[in-house]
């Protein structure tokens, strides 16, 4: 069953029309990244998967269920920006996500479960290299560390889908490499299925198993908000990847 | 020569600039006090130095002929109390509304038009109430302090909620975070150093409405004792309890500042 289907979907804002009759299906542990020019409805899709943006009409579909009217953990989210817990040490940042599941009253956790959410934390640590700078605050850090760091905490808790919103937008091309190395691993590592909004193009075909333009099919200049974006092409990317790459240890036994 | 704005004292120099114009406020008053003093011997209104270190001696460390008291300490220490009091109570309730208000919308929508209302209100109006109802004990003094500080925090710890960037709570809850979890583990600790700053803020307002309080009903405090000594124009006491109140009051600015750079360092500009 395909972890995702989009059935006739359609998004608008009063009488704006934002995405019109999306038709999609995608399956378990794909790399889709999404292209497409600005207020083209990229992020406003990646907004409905997560939950926080209703549907105007048709289907959205999390394994065969209608998809949870609120953000929820099957569903992992980076931002480009303000997705740390600045009161939060770096170590603490990654830790919540299994407080949160693990201890529903305090949110904190103790003993033998606080030191096996530890090792968990510590192994994620090491795969962002940012051991050296756990007790450090997210303020402290750089912007790349910053986003290592949203990335992993998203990760931790082992979300089926995760969302990455124009996560490297902000950071120089220099470190892009970097980070693209970084959600690689992790993607293959997990098993999850990761959609990507992305504005450059490159960093879409390089990381992508799957390529998804979004754009406008019909225009109207009288009535410019009249038609809304669809998905223009469906790009098979990577194809020999998933086959080739082994999953690490250190976050499979995690 | 370059423009005065960019022009920094070194460490020494803005140590002497800060005090310069308490030296010259000083001088006035010592130049002041001398000349009325020159003029008319029995003049009341600026004491000279002999006479309020006389005086601040006799209210400091010397029992009262007749309670047997020391007075400024008994004076001080109830002051203490009851706005030590007034801001722990005011403090408990602006933390708690200020959270379920900032991260509630029902609770927003249900009080929010209500404390922006109640906030309004002078407290000085309403001390003849609070007098009338609650007796002329210490709770009407306590709360007199609590009504004028505590919608204040709310409106602002609210605020603040509100601020808070919605990836962070987005982000919370794909990680899993129930509205409790979301509430005590991502918003109230990020809301703490914002009680300090606004607690700080507030300081001067719980001082007024402390001294008011002790000037109408009261029988010790300092604010009490400068109403009494008033009618016998003693400047002699009244001046060194100015001085005191506002030193007392700055402590407690510093002392609040500090607390938020030792336990919250991550909320310091950097």
């Amino acid at each position: 069953m395909p972890v995702v289907t989009v059935r006739r979907l359609w998004k608008e804002f009063g009488t704006q029309v934002v995405l019109e009759n999306l038709n999609l299906t995608v399956d378990e542990h794909e790399f889709v990244t999404i292209v497409g020019a600005s207020g083209c409805g990229k992020t406003t899709f990646l907004r409905m998967l997560l939950g926080v943006e209703k549907i105007t009409r048709g289907e959205l579909l999390i394994d065969g269920q209608p998809i949870a009217s609120e953000p929820g953990p099957d569903r992992g989210i980076v931002f480009q920006r303000y997705s740390l817990f600045p009161h939060l040490t770096v170590l603490q940042n990654l830790m919540l996500g299994l407080e949160f599941r693990d201890a529903r009253v305090l949110g904190r956790l103790f003993g033998t479960a606080r030191r096996r959410a530890l090792d968990k934390a510590q192994s994620l640590l090491d795969a962002i290299g940012l051991s050296a700078a756990r007790h450090k605050y997210p303020t402290q850090l750089s912007g790349g560390m910053q986003q290592r760091l949203s990335i992993a905490q998203s990760v931790i808790r082992e979300p089926k889908i995760l969302l990455l919103d124009e996560p490297f937008g902000a950071l120089d091309p220099g470190l892009r490499a970097d980070m693209h190395e970084i959600i690689l691993k992790l993607w293959s590592a997990n098993r999850m299925t990761v959609f990507m909004v992305s504005h450059d193009l490159q960093e879409s075909f390089r990381l992508g198993t799957r390529l998804w333009v979004f754009d406008k099919l019909r225009h109207d200049q009288q009535a410019p908000d009249a038609y809304g974006a669809t998905v223009t092409y469906d790009i098979p990317l990577n194809g020999r990847r998933q086959a080739a790459m082994p999953a690490p240890a250190v976050l499979a036994t995690a | 020569m370059p423009r005065l704005v960019n022009l920094q004292p070194n460490r020494g120099g803005t140590l002497t600039l800060g005090v310069l114009p308490f030296l010259l406020l000083l001088a006035a008053y010592l130049l002041g006090s001398n000349a009325r003093l020159t003029d008319n011997a029995d003049d009341k209104l600026l004491p000279s130095m002999t006479t309020l270190v006389t005086t601040v001696h006799q209210y400091a460390f010397e029992e009262d002929r007749r309670s047997g008291e020391v007075l400024l300490w008994v004076d001080t220490l109830a002051s203490l109390k009851r706005i030590g009091l007034a801001l722990g109570i005011s403090a408990g309730i602006g933390m708690l509304c200020g959270l379920m208000l900032g991260a509630i919308p029902y609770v927003r929508a249900l009080l929010a038009p209500f404390i922006a209302a109640v906030a309004m209100i002078p407290p000085l109006a309403i001390l003849p109430i609070l007098f009338i109802v609650l007796g002329l004990g210490e709770v009407a003094k306590v709360t007199l302090i609590v009504i004028g500080v505590a919608p204040i925090l709310i409106r602002d710890l609210a605020l603040r909620a509100a601020e808070l960037p919605a990836e962070q709570l987005i982000k919370a809850q794909t990680l899993g975070a129930s509205s409790w979890l979301l509430s005590t583990r991502v918003i109230l600790p990020q809301l703490w150093p914002r009680l300090i700053d606004a607690l700080r803020l507030n300081l001067g307002c719980a001082w007024l409405f402390l001294i008011a309080a002790e000037a109408i009903a009261s029988t010790e405090g300092l604010g009490y004792r400068i109403f009494l000594v008033r009618r016998y124009l003693a400047m002699d006491v009244i001046l060194p309890y100015v001085v005191w109140i506002t030193l007392l009051a700055f402590s407690m600015d510093w002392l609040l500042r500090a607390i938020r750079a030792r336990f919250f360092p991550w909320a310091e500009v950097t």
